[in-house]
């Protein structure tokens, strides 16, 4: 995977986000600026002027949410090696996916856009392994610094990279918290993927659920939780889509 | 017959996407226009429907930039629809964040999107070799700024402490002391980021408008205050719409705003122009240094207004935490909301300007109206106006430099298209 120099050539991409997941590889600098030494940057538009187009690994911010948007995804596929989902937007579709769930997105354009609704091209929000294949995936809004540089570790090894197939109560119960449910605090941490260790319920927030569920996760049993610690059916409903609207609706609707 | 044709397409080092387009003849300028082009996220119309205790954490997720800024903002239109009253130490740790998310959006704009076009480089990895203290100072900075902004909200961006209410988690005063001690510490690198600026060449350019910021009587304003123009206008914040006017333009999709005049300026160099006064005496010295008194009409100098800021703000946060200290700091859980139909206004100076967000509430806190103005929105039309202003003045130079000098104006207003882009798109041409 590596070129004549001996440094793989990286590129960075981004659709619709934030961009803060970029933001955070960037500030991994800070404490990594080795990374620098071990792979060769060719593109990244947020912090570079050169666009190179010949690189083996591509990192992807964003989901997809227009028609213009698969064309970029394609092109970028058949030139990477490897392609990374960069966090949740492309992971998940994060919250961009809020908006499917929303009754006419028809309406949707018209409420922000008034009577120049058509301008703006846009279709439901999906990650962006609806339309290509991707061979890795970097979850969380915003992405974990430290996971960022592991994976990156992995990849230049020729590993996959081991993200975490159990819940962030795992990581919760490690770091001694009180549990938040107990508090009668919201928590979406039994089917939340972790990784992250557990940062908002260790700052008294609840999980949101921003990494995207574990493999084969007991929904309904979670409801039922949410529902002893007195939220409302519509709150339980709000919270499970609030980061996991694609997730939630199956399939988005066309 | 001499052809000038400028055509950027995604112009880089800026948060988001959005294209430069110059076409002009034997100096008849045909077409000169930045165009935003980024694909529209709709976040108004999504929190419709979503609890009061959301919105925050999602409008958050606009901009990753200024989250802070973003959630702060929310947070207190929120608060301001549930009659929601935060404790004074609530207040100060919300200050105190907010410098952080300041000094790091400043730092990454000042050092690493626009020093590199003084230093002929297309980015900053280049200048490792050519200076890596600069860098390394840089970094530093950075790291600083978002530890601060972590050490409140639990993480540097979407902070998740940041609720309605206050906080879901208090600093210790150990956390504060250490804090302390860094932020003095990082005096020695404020004076050398000053000193670098200083020696900066910046593009001779003059253009006077309208700027308008937030003004306190008591403080640099940043969260909360009034609205007030250069032109010697005042509002408060729920007047947003007299001075946003929105309003289509024929030869673009994007939504403009203008007040006064035909567009004004928003961000670091219209807080310094309104409330230079405030500015802590270390930031009136770097002013000095950078040439500056106000009122500056030079659009490049929004930059060095930043690392103004960056002065302050490192001071300010001292005399914050230096309040806190006093105080004595105590765990407390955020206050209650009363859940009730009612509708908010609030507005932050946020790096790149003003920001404004009002929500309607129905009787359970459930979102029924949302809109946000955003500042890189405000800037669209003065841009714009600075670029048909300039070209005339260096149509004559290489076709590359008047790349290059108009990319360098775009940079300036460090414009955040992100943030932008639930409000504006520009057709292709």
């Amino acid at each position: 995977m590596s070129d004549k120099n001996g440094k793989p050539k990286v590129a960075f991409f981004d659709f619709a986000s934030c961009e803060g997941c970029q933001l955070t590889v960037v500030d991994s600098l800070q404490t990594h600026l080795d990374l620098l030494d071990a792979v060769e940057i060719v593109q990244f538009r947020e912090a570079m002027t050169e666009k190179g187009q010949d690189y083996q690994i591509a990192f992807i911010e964003g989901s997809c949410t227009r028609e213009s948007d698969e064309e970029r995804l394609f092109k970028i596929r058949d030139q990477a090696d490897v392609v990374v989902a960069l966090g949740a937007c492309a992971h998940t579709g994060c919250v961009n996916a809020l908006k499917n769930i929303q009754p006419s997105l028809d309406e949707v354009r018209e409420y922000v856009y008034g009577d120049k609704a058509e301008w703006y091209d846009t279709y439901p929000a999906r990650p962006i392994s609806a339309v290509i294949d991707v061979d890795a995936f970097i979850p969380g809004c915003p992405i974990d610094r430290e996971e960022f540089v592991k994976v990156v570790k992995n990849l230049l090894l020729g590993k996959r990279p081991g993200i975490p197939d159990y819940p962030v109560c795992v990581e919760c119960k490690l770091k001694e918290n009180v549990c938040l449910l107990l508090e009668g605090k919201p928590c979406l941490g039994p089917i939340t993927r972790a990784g992250c260790d557990a940062i908002c319920p260790t700052y008294g927030d609840g999980c949101e659920g921003c990494r995207g569920l574990i493999p084969e996760p007991n929904e309904n049993a979670m409801k039922d939780v949410l529902d002893e610690a007195g939220l409302t059916v519509k709150e339980i409903m709000s919270r499970m889509t609030m980061f996991n609207a694609y997730y939630q609706e199956g399939q988005v609707a066309e | 017959m001499s052809t000038l044709k400028v055509n950027v397409h995604h112009v880089t080092r800026v948060e988001g996407h959005g294209n430069i387009v110059v076409d002009a003849q034997n100096g008849d300028i045909k077409e000169c226009r930045f165009e935003v082009v980024e694909a529209p996220r709709f976040f108004e119309a999504f929190v419709r429907g979503r609890p009061y205790s959301e919105l925050n954490h999602i409008t958050s997720r606009i901009c990753g930039i200024c989250a802070v800024g973003h959630s702060t903002t929310s947070a207190m239109a929120t608060e301001k629809a549930m009659g929601v009253e935060l404790t004074e130490q609530a207040e100060l740790l919300r200050k105190l964040n907010f410098h952080g998310e300041t000094i790091d959006s400043h730092v990454l704009h000042t050092y690493y999107l626009v020093a590199p076009d003084f230093f002929g480089a297309g980015s900053v990895i280049p200048l490792i070799e050519v200076n890596r203290a600069v860098v390394e100072r840089a970094l530093r900075i950075k790291k600083l700024s978002g530890d601060l902004c972590a050490m409140i909200g639990g993480r540097h961006t979407h902070p998740c402490a940041l609720v309605v209410g206050g906080f879901s988690h208090t600093p210790t005063e150990e956390e504060l002391r250490a804090m302390r001690q860094r932020l003095v510490a990082a005096r020695e690198d404020m004076d050398a980021s000053v000193e670098l600026f200083a020696s900066l060449d910046w593009p001779q350019f003059e253009r006077e408008t309208e700027y308008i910021s937030l003004t306190k009587d008591d403080e640099y304003a940043f969260v909360g205050g009034t609205i007030k123009t250069t032109d010697g206008f005042e509002y408060p914040v729920e007047d947003y719409k007299t001075v946003t006017n929105e309003e289509m333009v024929p030869f673009s999709s994007a939504k403009w705003t203008h007040h006064n005049r035909e567009s004004y300026m928003v961000g670091a160099l219209a807080r310094f122009n309104n409330n230079f006064d405030q500015l802590h005496p270390r930031a009136k010295d770097a002013a000095a240094k950078l040439g500056m008194e106000p009122i500056v009409t030079n659009p490049f100098l929004n930059s060095a207004a930043q690392v103004v800021e960056m002065v302050h703000c490192v001071e300010d946060a001292i005399k914050i935490i230096d309040e806190l200290l006093e105080r004595g700091i105590e765990p407390e859980d955020p206050a209650p909301a009363d859940v009730k139909a009612g509708e908010g206004v609030a507005s932050c100076d946020v790096p790149r300007g003003i920001l404004f967000h009002h929500y309607a509430y129905d009787d359970e806190g459930f979102c029924k109206d949302a809109n946000c103005i955003i500042p890189t929105n405000q800037n669209m039309a003065n841009l714009n106006h600075d670029m048909q202003e300039l070209l005339p003045q260096i149509i004559d130079k290489p076709q590359d430099e008047v790349r290059l000098t108009l990319e360098m104006l775009v940079r300036a207003y460090d414009p955040c298209i992100s943030c932008s882009a639930h409000f504006l798109t520009v057709e292709f041409v």
